[in-house]
């Protein structure tokens, strides 16, 4: 029997929401490793058993946890994240150089082909690879060596890799997001990089157009058309039909282009799923009303989806790994909120329904399509 | 191997110093999370060789349990993380050097060395 499975990552530990093919009736699991932050969970498209966490705290570090039977045991595997050469520095705050230094893994992308091997981005930013479950790591190093690296600058959450965007398609091919220093593409796996900020304008930054220092937010693309990708930057929702090399904007109607998460739909590579926040000031829904907006069109045209959804005094934000989408015949849409409510919907937006509603702030919602 | 790791009450406190294998029994308290971690209850009875210092009590307890390596003190470093605080006789050894011999009483086992998560916020 179809079903999905649910993996949420909070402030105090991590949670798993389990139910069949109609998304009705849900079992909820948890508090896993209760106390710690759990930046991310993600499970292996090669094998549905095998899942990894990044746990991690202020006061204990970064640790990789890995299960092997769908979430119901855990072991902790290797936790040593160690730059491969001399770090140097990138830019501080306040514009001086500062030691690369690494704190915890933000996301996790396990391969589609082979369980042992995953991707983490971490913070200080870099690629780290490991092709034996977890055990060891090994830094991609060319991305952080690649020329740009001293002119980065963390975002007010740290300097962070925080999306990796394998090409479906095509596995030497790859696109990452760092904030604030934009987005970065491999041709070759991972050996040398180039900055993929082209079309980009910020006014944040000095030069509102230069190559690198984009507070790029999340990326997300339809794994039919790797192309095809789509951005909710700091400020502006951005689109690139050629895998990053140009972007353009296609915030059209939207009630403000600020905001955090950005998901295609598992079906439609046209249709795009964002929660608009109301500025970098304020992180919550404009108006206090949370809202999904939806276009079919691949942007430009935006429709609000409210039907089960909060439309007064919600004052939530919605982080930028915490939306989801599985891949059942009727899309199924899924976020989690910093106020700890998961909402899914599983009729791809039209109408949502809180699976759980008082979790600790929700950081990260990734699903898994079982068969 | 330089340190092993006895159950709790397998050697009574006071026999810390003098054992024939020329180590000494060392009690050591792990906060909650870092019990979690290793998987282990209550209180650790490790054997260390020579002299006991902070750094030798910790490259035991690390030995013993390798998921704690990272955890307590950084990888790269070696520095004790920034919220860990080492505690023992009422005295914070915190800032001491790895290579400071621990009190007496810890040394002869009638009082444990307190790793310490300094927690704090919400």
């Amino acid at each position: 029997m179809t079903g999905v499975r649910v993996l949420v990552g909070t402030r105090k530990g991590a949670f798993v929401l389990t139910a069949d093919g109609a998304r009705r009736d849900w079992r909820v699991d948890g508090p896993l490793f209760p106390g710690w932050e759990i930046y991310h969970l993600a499970g292996s498209p090669a094998d549905h058993d095998r899942i990894y966490a990044s746990q991690s705290g202020g006061w204990f570090g970064q640790q990789i946890q890995r299960s092997d039977d769908g979430g119901l045991h855990w072991e902790p595997v290797g936790n040593e994240f160690g730059y491969a050469s001399v770090p140097g520095t990138h830019q501080w705050y306040d514009g001086t150089p500062h030691p690369w230094e690494f704190a915890r893994v933000w996301h996790l992308e396990p391969s589609v082909t082979d369980p042992d091997t995953v991707l983490a981005g971490v913070e200080d930013a870099a690629l780290f690879r490991s092709v034996d479950g977890g055990r060891s790591w090994s830094e991609l190093s060319g991305l952080r060596e690649h020329g740009s690296g001293p002119y980065w600058q963390p975002g007010a959450g740290g300097m962070c890799l925080h999306t990796i965007l394998p090409d479906a398609t095509d596995p030497e091919r790859m696109l990452v997001a760092i904030s604030a220093a934009g987005v970065f593409r491999t041709d070759d796996g991972g050996k040398t990089w180039q900055p993929a900020n082209r079309g980009l304008v910020s006014e944040g930054i000095p030069d509102p157009d230069a190559e690198v220092g984009h507070c790029v937010h999340k990326l997300a693309s339809h794994p039919s058309r790797p192309e095809t990708v789509y951005m909710q930057k700091h400020w502006d929702v951005m689109r690139s039909d050629d895998g990053g090399r140009q972007w353009y904007d296609i915030g059209g109607d939207l009630p403000t282009d600020f905001g955090f998460v950005v998901d295609v739909h598992a079906h439609e590579p046209e249709t795009v799923f964002l929660v608009p926040i109301t500025s970098d000031a304020e992180h919550f829904p404009p108006e206090g009303r949370l809202r999904v907006y939806r276009s079919r069109t691949g942007g430009h045209e935006w429709e609000p989806l409210t039907a089960g959804l909060p439309q007064e005094h919600c004052y939530v934000d919605v982080l930028r790994d915490a939306m989801a989408v599985d891949g059942l015949d009727e899309c199924g849409v899924y976020f989690g909120t910093t106020g700890g409510q998961v909402y899914g919907s599983a009729d791809s937006g039209d109408s949502w329904t809180p699976i759980v509603r008082d979790l600790p702030a929700v950081l990260s919602v990734e699903v898994q399509t079982l068969p | 191997m330089n340190a092993t790791e006895r159950s709790a009450g397998a050697t009574s406190p006071g026999t810390g110093t003098g054992t024939d294998t020329g180590t000494t029994m060392i009690r050591l308290r792990l906060p909650t999370h870092l019990r979690r971690l290793a998987g282990v209850d209550g209180e650790l009875r490790l054997d260390v060789a020579g002299p006991a210092t902070l750094g030798s009590v910790l490259d035991a307890v690390e030995e013993r349990h390798p998921v704690l390596r990272g955890a307590i003190r950084d990888h790269t470093t070696g520095r004790r993380r920034p919220y860990v605080r080492f505690f023992a006789c009422e005295q914070d050894l915190s800032h001491e050097p790895p290579g400071s011999v621990l009190p007496p009483a810890v040394v002869r086992g009638d009082e444990p060395l307190l790793v310490v998560g300094a927690m704090a916020g919400g």
